[in-house]
This record gives C-alpha cells, sequence and structure tokens, in this order.
C-alpha cells in the first residue's frame, strides 16, 4: 500500500486554516454606522467636525462609538437602525452642505483579524438591498452635436479660403458640401483636408459636391470620450448623494452600471442619476421688440426661448455663450437674504470668470438670462422594417429661461442665480452643477430595486435552504457510509469553510441569492466524488480485495471520472459567468469556487482521514466500516 | 448493500423507453415551437413590481385598481403568500420607462393601507432583446463546448451518446417549462446550464464504466457488459442523484420565489439526466452498434486513464 504523501497533510492543514481564517470575519455581524466625508474630494474630516459630530449626538442623546477614520472618511458606529436614520438627519442639519452624511454598515471584525486583510463577503444587492441601474449613454446625440460642430468649422475654414459653397449639411456620421460648380468643389478639397483631419474625404463625384466621412478611430474617441466623462460625472452625482460602497462602472462600449447599496429612495436616485441639467449664462438681444419675438422667428445671432415664470413669454438671446455649466467650479443653495426666495451661489473657474468679466464689464445695464437646459428620454414605439413593433428610446431637450437680471456691476467668478421655484429644486440645481453634468444624455435601461426587508427575508431564505440541505445531505451519508460518511462530511463542512474563505478573499466576487444557490448545489454535488470512491471501494470488497487494497483502488480508479465529471460543470459556470449579469454570475461563481474546492476536500481531504484511521499502526484492517 | 450480485436487467425494456425518449423529445420540440418559453422579464423587458401588505390582498380590487390607472395589460399574481402580490407590466408608451413602476405602486398604495415596496424591476426592452440573445447563445456554447470534450474523452460513439442523452434532458426540461407555462428567466438559465454541466456528468460516469468493461472483460456479449456496467454504477448513480435532489427540496421550499423555479428546473433535470444517463446513453450506443473492437485503442491511451 502506498503511503499517503505527508506534504498533502500539510497542504491540506494549510489550506484550511488559511480559509478558516479568511472566513472568519463572516460570523461577526456589520453595525449601522453613519459615515461623514468632505465634499471636496481628497480632503480628510477634521478633528473639529469629529468634535462636533460626538457633540450632536449626545445632545440628541444618541447612543454611538467613538469613531473611526477610514481613507479620509469618519465612520461613527450606532446601535439600531432607527439610531443611524436620526443621526444622518441631525448631522447633515448641523454640518451642512460642506460635508455628505451617509448609511453605511460597519464590520465588527476583531483588530487582529482585519490586520491580516480578512474582511466579510461582499453581498449583492439581492442580499442587502439597494438600488441597481443600468444607463445608456445616447450616442447618436453625442454625435450629432460634435457634427454640428464640425460642420460649423467645414464652414468656417471654406470662407476663410473665400470659397462659395452652397451648403454643408449633416447626414449621420457623413459631411456633404455642395458648391455651385466642379472648380469650387476642386478647389475645396485641400483647405477641408486641413480644417477637419478627423474625416476621411472621398473620391470625384460626378455633382459638385464632396463627402466626408468620419474615421471610425475618431468616432471611437468620441464615444470613449462621452462614457469615461458621463461615468465620472455619475460618479461625483452618486457622492453627492452620500452613498457608501457605490459602484459606477463603465459596462460594453455605451453603458454604465451604478449600484447603490442601502438606498431606499429609488426615485431620488433616479432623477439625480438620469438628469442633465446644465446652465447657460448669455445676453439678452434686447434691440429686438416683444412683437419681434412673438412671431417665433429668431433675428440671426439669436434665439428665442420661454421665459417660465412669466407665462413663457418668449425671450430673445443672443447665440453666444457667455459661459455654461461645465464652467462651474462650486455650487451652494441659499436664500435671497431680503426675500427668502431659494437661490444658487455659484462659482466660475478662471475660464469662464475671465469671459463673465469682459462681457459684463462692456454691458452694465443690460439684461443677462440664465438658460436651463435639460434632456428627457420618453419610450416611443416605432413600426419595424417587417412591420413588428419595438420600443426605441427618444430624448428630447427642453431649454428655457429661469431668470433674466440686469447687470449691475462687473460680475466675476463668484454670483447668484435667482428664479428657482422651490429650495429642493434650488438644491438639486446646485448638485447638479457640483457633480458636472453629463457630456451626453442617459437612459435607464435596468433597474432592480430591492427593498431592505426583502434583502434580508432573501439571506434568511438562503441561509435556511443550506443549512436544512446540508443536514440532509450530511445524515443521508452517515446513514449510508456510516464511518466513511464520517469522513466525507468533515470533508463537506471543510469544503463550506474554504468556499467562504475564498469568496471572503477574492476583492471582486459577491454573494448573491443564486450565489448561495450554487453554494448549495455544490454540497449536494460535492459528495458525488465521495460515493464514486466508496462504491468503488464497496465494489473492490466484493471483489475479493483486502481493506487497504480496496481503499488505494478507489481511489485511484474513481479519479479520472471525478475529474471529467467536474470539468464540465467548470465549463458550463464560466460560461454562465461571461453570459449572465450580476446576480448570475453570482451563482457561476460559487459554483466554479465549490467544485474545485469540493474535489480538493473529497479526494485529499477524506484520504487524509482514511489515512488516519486505517493507514497507520502496524496492523492492517481487516474490516471497513462502509 | 449486498453482496449478492443481483442484476437488473436494463436493457430488457430498452426499445420501448427509447420510443418513449423520442417522444417526449419531439413532443417537447413541437411545444417549443408553437407555444414557445413563458419568458420572464429579464428577456422580454417590462416592468415588475413586488408589494407588501400588512393584511391579506384582495387581488381582483388590485386589477381594477391598476386597470383604472392606465395598466390594462398587468399581469397581478401572488408571490409568494396572499400578502405580497408581483405585477408585471409591458413596456409601457409615453411615460418615462423606469417611472413605471412607482406609479403602479403609488397607484396600488392609494387603496391599501401600509403597503410597502419590496422590489422593483425594470428591463428596458432593448437590454431584454440581447440579454435573449445572450443567453441563447450561451446555451449553444455550453452544448458546442459539451460536445468538443467528450470528443476528445471518448471514441465517437460514446461522445454522441453522451450529448444526445445531453440534448434529451435538457430539450425535455426546457419543454416541461414551456408546457406548465413556468416562468424562464435568467436564473432559469443558469439553471439549465448547470443541469448541462450535470447531466453530462452523469452520463460520463456510465460510459465511463462501460468502457472500462469492454477492455477489462472476456466477455464478448455487449447487451452483458452494458448491463453490468450500468449495475455497477447505478448505486452511485441514484444516491447523488438523491443527495442534490435532498439540497434541491431544500432549496424548493425555503429558498424564496426567487430560487422556486430554480430549484424546478433542475430537480425535474436531474430525475429526467439520472434516467438517460442510464437508457439514453446506452440504448445509442446499442443502436450505433459498439463493440468490443471500438476499444482496441493503442496502449499509449491505456496509460493516461490511469493516473
Amino acid at each position: 500500500m502506498t503511503r499517503y504523501p505527508r506534504w498533502k497533510f500539510f497542504l491540506l492543514l494549510a489550506v484550511l486554516f488559511g480559509c478558516g481564517l479568511y472566513a472568519l470575519p463572516n460570523i461577526f455581524p456589520d453595525v449601522p454606522a453613519v459615515q461623514i466625508s468632505a465634499n471636496a474630494a481628497g480632503e480628510e474630516v477634521p478633528a473639529s467636525v469629529r468634535r462636533q459630530v460626538a457633540e450632536a449626538l449626545d445632545q440628541a442623546g444618541v447612543e454611538h462609538g467613538p469613531g473611526e477614520a477610514v481613507n479620509t472618511s469618519w465612520l461613527v458606529r450606532l446601535d439600531s437602525t432607527n439610531d443611524q436614520l436620526r443621526a444622518r438627519q441631525l448631522l447633515s442639519d448641523r454640518l451642512g452642505d460642506d460635508y455628505v452624511v451617509a448609511l453605511n454598515l460597519a464590520p465588527t471584525t476583531p483588530q487582529w483579524l482585519r490586520a491580516v486583510g480578512a474582511s466579510p463577503m461582499n453581498l449583492g444587492l439581492d442580499l442587502r438591498g439597494g438600488v441597481h441601474f443600468l444607463l445608456q449613454v445616447d450616442m447618436e446625440t453625442v454625435i450629432q452635436q460634435r457634427m454640428e460642430a464640425w460642420s460649423g468649422q467645414a464652414k468656417m475654414a471654406l470662407r476663410d479660403e473665400g470659397i462659395r459653397y452652397r451648403d454643408v449639411a449633416i447626414d449621420g456620421q457623413k459631411l456633404v458640401a455642395t458648391f455651385d460648380d466642379q472648380v469650387a468643389a476642386d478647389a475645396a478639397r485641400a483647405p477641408l483636408r486641413t480644417a477637419l483631419p478627423e474625416f476621411t474625404l472621398n473620391q470625384a463625384e460626378e455633382n459638385p459636391r464632396l463627402t466626408l466621412t468620419l474615421n471610425a478611430s475618431t468616432l471611437e474617441e468620441l464615444q470613449d470620450y462621452a462614457v469615461e466623462q458621463n461615468r465620472t460625472a455619475l460618479n461625483n452625482r452618486v457622492n453627492e448623494l452620500g452613498v457608501a460602497e457605490a459602484v459606477v462602472q463603465r459596462q460594453g462600449a455605451d453603458r454604465i452600471v451604478v449600484q447603490l447599496p442601502g438606498v431606499q429612495d429609488a426615485a431620488q436616485a433616479r432623477r439625480i442619476l438620469g438628469r442633465t441639467a446644465t446652465l447657460e449664462f448669455r445676453l439678452v438681444a434686447d434691440q429686438y421688440s416683444a412683437q419681434r419675438a412673438a412671431t417665433g422667428i429668431a433675428p440671426p445671432g439669436t434665439e428665442i426661448f420661454p421665459f417660465r415664470d412669466q407665462n413663457n413669454r418668449p425671450v430673445i438671446l443672443e447665440k453666444s455663450k457667455i459661459a455654461t455649466g461645465d464652467q462651474v467650479t462650486n455650487a451652494q443653495m441659499g436664500f435671497d437674504q431680503q426675500s427668502g426666495s431659494p437661490q444658487v451661489n455659484v462659482e466660475l473657474d478662471s475660464t469662464g470668470a475671465r469671459s463673465m468679466q469682459r462681457v459684463t464689464s462692456k454691458n452694465v445695464g443690460n439684461p443677462m438670462a440664465v438658460l436651463f437646459i435639460e434632456t428627457k428620454t420618453e419610450m416611443k414605439t416605432v413600426e419595424g422594417e417587417n412591420g413588428e413593433r419595438r420600443q426605441v428610446p427618444e430624448s428630447t431637450t427642453d431649454r428655457y429661461v429661469i431668470n433674466v437680471a440686469t447687470i449691475q456691476d462687473t460680475l466675476g467668478s463668484r454670483f447668484r442665480i435667482t428664479g428657482l421655484d422651490s429650495p429642493a429644486e434650488a438644491s438639486e440645481l446646485a448638485l447638479l452643477l457640483r457633480a458636472g453634468s453629463l457630456a451626453a444624455p442617459v437612459t435607464i435601461v435596468e433597474e432592480r430595486t430591492i427593498g431592505p426587508s426583502l434583502g434580508r427575508e432573501n439571506i434568511e431564505a438562503g441561509l435556511k435552504s443550506m443549512v436544512l440541505g446540508m443536514a440532509l445531505v450530511l445524515i443521508f451519508m452517515l446513514v449510508w457510509y456510516k464511518v466513511f460518511g464520517i469522513f466525507a462530511n468533515i470533508a463537506l463542512l471543510g469544503n463550506l469553510v474554504i468556499i467562504v474563505g475564498v469568496m471572503s478573499l477574492i476583492p471582486g466576487a459577491t454573494l448573491t441569492l443564486p450565489g448561495i444557490a450554487g453554494i448549495v448545489l455544490t454540497v449536494g454535488m460535492a459528495v458525488d466524488a465521495n460515493v464514486l470512491i466508496y462504491e468503488r471501494i464497496r465494489e473492490e470488497l466484493r471483489n475479493g480485495r483486502r481493506p487497504r487494497e480496496a481503499i488505494d483502488e478507489g481511489y485511484n480508479r474513481a479519479f479520472t471520472t471525478i475529474l471529467d465529471a467536474n470539468i464540465t460543470t467548470m465549463i458550463v459556470a464560466v460560461i454562465l459567468f461571461s453570459a449572465g449579469t450580476g446576480s448570475v454570475q453570482g451563482f457561476a461563481v460559487t459554483l466554479f469556487i465549490g467544485i474545485l474546492s469540493s474535489m480538493f476536500t473529497a479526494i485529499i481531504g477524506t484520504r487524509a482521514l482514511v489515512e488516519m484511521t486505517y493507514g497507520r499502526g502496524a496492523r492492517a484492517p481487516t474490516k471497513l466500516s462502509i | 448493500m449486498s453482496n449478492s450480485k443481483k442484476m437488473i436487467n436494463f436493457m430488457g425494456v430498452r426499445k420501448v423507453l427509447g420510443v418513449m425518449s423520442i417522444c417526449l423529445v419531439i413532443a417537447s420540440i413541437i411545444l417549443l415551437a408553437t407555444r414557445g418559453l413563458n419568458l420572464g422579464l429579464d428577456f422580454t423587458g417590462g416592468t415588475n413590481v413586488v408589494v407588501e401588505s400588512p393584511a391579506d390582498i384582495d387581488i381582483a380590487g388590485a386589477r381594477d385598481t391598476l386597470e383604472q390607472a392606465g395598466f390594462e395589460d398587468a399581469v397581478v399574481q401572488q408571490y409568494g403568500s396572499s400578502r405580497d402580490l408581483s405585477i408585471r407590466v409591458p413596456p409601457q408608451d409615453g411615460i418615462e420607462a423606469d417611472q413605471v413602476g412607482q406609479r403602479v405602486f403609488q397607484s396600488l398604495a392609494g387603496g391599501i393601507d401600509g403597503l410597502q415596496l419590496k422590489q422593483v424591476e425594470f428591463v428596458g426592452p432593448q437590454v431584454g432583446d440581447e440579454l435573449r440573445d445572450q443567453s441563447g447563445l450561451a446555451l449553444l456554447m455550453a452544448l458546442g463546448l459539451m460536445l468538443v470534450y467528450v470528443w476528445f474523452r471518448f471514441t465517437n460513439k460514446f461522445g454522441i451518446a453522451t450529448v444526445a442523452a445531453l440534448l434529451h434532458d435538457v430539450i425535455i426540461v426546457l419543454g416541461l417549462f414551456s408546457l406548465l407555462r413556468w416562468p424562464f428567466d435568467l436564473t432559469v438559465l443558469a439553471a439549465v446550464l448547470a443541469l448541462i454541466g450535470y447531466s453530462l456528468n452523469d452520463s460520463i460516469v456510465v460510459a465511463d464504466r462501460i468502457r472500462e468493461n469492454f477492455r477489462n472483460t472476456r466477455e464478448t456479449d455487449p447487451h452483458l457488459i452494458v448491463n453490468g456496467a450500468i449495475n455497477e454504477t447505478l448505486t452511485r448513480t441514484i444516491n447523488t442523484s438523491f443527495t442534490t435532489m435532498l439540497v434541491l427540496v431544500a432549496l424548493f421550499f425555503f429558498g424564496g420565489e426567487v430560487m422556486r423555479a430554480f430549484s424546478e428546473a433542475l430537480l425535474v433535470g436531474i430525475f429526467v439526466g439520472t434516467y438517460s444517463s442510464i437508457y439514453v446513453v446506452a440504448n445509442l450506443l446499442f443502436t450505433l452498434g459498439v463493440s468490443k473492437d471500438d476499444f482496441l485503442i493503442p496502449e499509449k491511451e491505456e496509460i493516461d486513464e490511469m493516473p
């Protein structure tokens, strides 16, 4: 009989110890906490604010922990979720706009465990409650806007060269320039090529016109830029909302995933995330009369917009912008000291401030308007080519003037915006301006909101079915295989420890409800390896082999079969991971880890136990309890 | 259990069961082609809302309320208990799509005291289409890769037999989902994929033993060899299916609504899979005319097989 190699024994112990250690934090429950962080990114919460927090909580009689620094923010543990909600309200009133107070969960893992980097498993939204959004970036709008700018550039280049053209029209991702004659068209080639390197000029055409096609690489860059810009803006907004451990991630070419654990008010989150509100500051073209505005035909160089607070009275504005929303560096809600009406105090960056100063110094006494721009997306049903009806998102842009004020003096980098409907509108506008505008409108194409009670129910359901399923399997194995059943059961428990340990170790792994199902399923399937081995041992015994030989044969012969069986399931898990979304991926992950660890415990683990029981000692066993 | 070598003559009824299998598969295919699957929200798009009330909810009343609110095509169902309700609404026109859930809840909350929103799921039609394509692709890919794997591991006849057993299981499970109108969503897809792994696993164990016995015995009658192999692996086949069923039953009863369809798919699948690993694989091997000659492979591979 071959001796069981010692290294396998140590490997087994090392793996079990390591995984056990990292699985341990999951035993300690999380406690409710509030997390305070400075609005300015990367800034620490100063000691004075920390003291204020403690004082405020003491005064209100809210029991709280001493608080601790986590990265740059300050985490205070509380006794209950009720206290948590109270504390958030209390602290956000007290600390104002400069600090964000978020609900969070604090781990109660002991210090020595945290010192080795052990932390509990990440729980998916279906287990902890929260909102999941999938946002689609509206690329057509981005491209359309950019194409308009390019067509402007083309016209300018032609004018500079003194080439007469009829029109430069936009056709999807192409610019079509038409001319009076072929001579002009030929002359336009060179200047257009230099002015628009992003485009490829086509070969000569019959008509006096030139077609410029947008390069694929430029298109890709444009898309990347828009998605990246949106991701940053969304990230800022999520931070403004005060959600701890939020996820904002790009998915695929034009989508962004936003996950907000613990958020209960999905409506607010949706409003803030999806909004593409921004501002423009423009001069009012007041040389034109109100009658002229009422005709609805804008004089050259101007545009007409409705004035929201005055029955949508049309107002004529200059086309050129003084400053735009993306030049805003800070925006805070406030109240007018005299009237008490809500306002937003705005600070501009240097470019915006310079432009504002230049224009306003020349226009003292003239009116300036604040134009509010918002894109909304609705679903529309359209008839497809084959007559089938399908839904497509359609964006509409609202533009209206919210405020017209006479320029009293030269404005610099700081000024205020009035004309807002309510404090809520003012604070949302301030938030959106602070967080930065989205480069392109977004549509929510998927939303999953899981209430906190459902999350808890799901955890309970998952745990209950796991415990029960496991108990049934343990009893069955014990009854059927006796002592060898005990070995298999110990291996099964070890398997569970390894799965939990590995899940806690991998930073990206998230436990979801289907993930728990994956663990439950592997518990059922894990004993398969032992069943295979044990049945083989029994068979060898029946065929008259001696116990030790039977054990050897059983383990050796069953090995290939076990490997085969598990590889097939692993392939499936990989496919599932690549095809599925969030919660189903959780299933694939636990299934994969479970299969690997079950092979380890069922083959190496039970063998060690068998050797310890039957392998040592001088006398070979004459009977096996199997 | 016992040392007596009592053999069950599995292959005695093979023709009858073979015909039954073929009928079931054809019936399933017809069902899938005509009736299709009751696709879940993940694949169709739309909105699903789950609400919870402290008292029992009157479903008919809820339906009326929703009809008045303009959701004529809402599907209202109990969700686990009589106090929970699930409302599914197809994609709507005119409203910002992601706000449908909120509107459904608000119109219901007006009539029922203490109503709580437990869950809102909104899937845009575009995402639904994509998930459907992706899932179909995943299913095909899983089957394809299994085919490749089995091809490498076995001779052609075994490969064909095990993959046929696999298709048999998947088609029958899908057919049952179509027949009973059980909802088919991403979680069920996960179950079907897991079933592919499991079913093949089961078939491989039996096929492995058949192959081993063909090589190691002086017996020449394929019937006796195959029947022997099935008998030898029978306890294993039943025990493994049994333990897996045990955990699935636990999941079915205690895993909540989300896991119900998942465990249903696997429970049925494992039942069918156990049957097919015994009958479909062996049956096809005979039909393909398996004989000892199929296993006269070079010695080299023999070494590979025995670590």
